[in-house]
């Protein structure tokens, strides 16, 4: 009775939901704040055109390269800044300057760099630059913190058993701090999920925050609130697969969090 | 004791700075051991005995003094004398094979598995070569640092408070397998504890450290047979010793 009660409980939320959109949207057309059913109608519009597909493409791309990349230079950097205090005094105040800017102030910044039409589509290139830095920051500085307070014995372990250097990164280092970067990691790209459909708003013509912004210069703003939809669960998806890696990784460990 | 000491403290201070304070833990402090023995060394919280094993370990650096294995001065820890921590310091992230072969990374895959199977076996694990620790009690946990530390070809163990974090029950049953283990490989050991008990148990000879700044006051023979009984009036009496040394009275 009580798991099924469990069980149903997030539905029931939905369902308020439903009926407080459709209540308080009733009556209204396209061209106004669409209820549930326009929204439904809209998205099949969408998906049947293809147009959807594509856009979900260029965004889901675009966050995997600046992901990516902030991830393979974030992690690194964090693992020295966290091992030699030093590093972290010099990088630290920059860094924490920089963590605040949102990123999409930096678009002026990203075309400028990033615009003269290349080999590339340099719209691309501008946008992967501000996912970049909208995770970049996060996964560094989750990255150093966990590793600067990896328990001591560990460390001292390792040098019993003359593990210095490189191999003390990548055997003791990365694999203790590894639940924590995990962590910095689903939170970066959370950001970066939120970051890309901002920065598709200005100077593209692809992706969901273009779909966006192209629907309701349409006026059709049915379209907006389908495209919404799909923000809303592509980025459930990749915190559940976020979720999913943390969750492998503390099983393993024998060490699940509630 | 006759012939060159395998480890020789001579004057050995330590002391730390406190805000504006200089904390003086360590005050000249001799001791020598022999090679194939089992010392422990006793004393009240806090009186510095870790802080003397670390610096024997070569973790921490004495203020003055000098520390000699073998003759060598200790600057830095050697793969040839393998700490076990207080609450074990083996890797939550590998297996119990991965941690227990993670001192070998020089051996070829062959050496590694065989000498790995054989340590496994010399603790007593056997069939928890893929378990990970987090999946082991905490004696186990142990036994895998113990296989761990062995593993290397090590020759001398340095045991903090090894039994600390563990249940009475595990404790008593983790003395009798160190015991075993130290009659069979005939490490030099060097067992930290505050445990009284444990260390007349363990050990051949037994060092009682002063409260801070402290200095070791006497250094017990303990010429009982092993295995020894707690119960025996030869122990109790030694017991008592200590106790009296370290100025706790004791009331039966």
């Amino acid at each position: 009775m009580t798991t099924l009660r469990r069980l149903l409980r997030p539905f029931l939320g939905l369902a308020l939901f439903l009926l407080i959109w459709q209540l308080a949207t009733l009556g209204n057309k396209r061209t106004d704040v669409p209820g549930p059913y326009l929204t439904w109608m809209g998205l099949q519009e969408l998906l049947v055109q293809g147009i959807l597909l594509r856009n979900v493409v260029a965004s889901v791309f675009r966050v995997a390269w600046g992901f990516s990349l902030a991830a393979v230079v974030g992690v690194p950097l964090g693992i020295a800044l966290g091992r030699f205090p030093y590093l972290n005094q010099l990088f630290n105040p920059p860094v924490q300057l920089l963590r605040p800017i949102s990123p999409i102030a930096w678009l002026p910044i990203a075309t400028l760099l990033f615009g003269p039409a290349r080999w590339f589509d340099p719209s691309d290139l501008a946008a992967i630059f501000l996912i970049f830095l909208s995770s970049f920051f996060t996964i560094t500085t989750a990255t150093a913190s966990a590793v600067a307070s990896v328990d001591r014995k560990f460390l001292r372990s390792a040098r019993n058993f003359g593990v210095t250097g490189l191999a003390l990164a990548t055997k003791v280092l990365f694999p203790a701090a590894l639940p924590q970067i995990l962590t910095g990691l689903r939170l970066a790209l959370g950001i970066s999920w939120v970051v890309v459909v901002a920065a598709e708003m200005l100077g593209v013509s692809s992706g969901l925050g273009f779909q966006v912004n192209d629907a309701r210069n349409n006026l059709r703003y049915d379209l907006v609130v389908a495209a919404m939809v799909v923000i809303g669960i592509i980025g459930i998806g990749l915190d559940a697969v976020m979720r999913g890696l943390e969750r492998f990784e503390l099983k393993r460990r024998g060490a699940e969090r509630a | 004791m006759s012939g060159v000491p395998k480890i020789r403290v001579a004057g050995v201070s330590k002391s730390f700075r406190k805000g504006k304070e200089t904390v003086e833990v360590l005050s000249g402090i001799d001791l020598d051991v022999a090679a194939e023995e089992f010392l422990a060394i006793v004393g009240p919280s806090g009186c510095g005995k870790s802080t003397l094993l670390n610096c024997i370990a070569g973790f921490e650096e004495a203020t003055s003094g000098t520390i000699e294995i073998d003759g060598e001065r200790v600057t830095r820890p050697s793969k040839k004398r393998v700490f076990v921590f207080q609450e074990t310091g083996i890797f939550p992230w590998l297996s119990v094979r991965d941690n227990i072969g993670f001192g070998l990374s020089d051996r070829t895959e062959r050496e590694r598995r065989e000498i790995v199977a054989r340590y496994v076996a010399l603790v007593g694990l056997e069939g928890f070569e893929r378990a990970y620790p987090a999946e082991l009690s905490g004696g186990m946990k142990q036994r895998v640092e113990f296989a761990r530390a062995l593993a290397v070809d090590s020759d001398v163990l340095y045991l903090d408070e090894p039994f600390g974090a563990l249940d009475a029950f595990t404790r008593l049953e983790m003395r009798r397998e160190i015991s075993r283990i130290w009659k069979e490989t005939r490490k030099t050991c060097l067992l930290v504890t505050h445990d009284v008990e444990e260390a007349l148990e363990l050990a051949g000879r037994v060092a009682v450290m002063t409260r801070r700044p402290a200095t070791i006051s006497t250094i017990l023979e303990n010429p009982l047979p092993r295995p020894r009984d707690p119960g025996v009036p030869e122990f109790r009496a030694l017991k008592d010793r200590i106790f009296e040394i370290l100025g706790v009275e004791r009331k039966v």
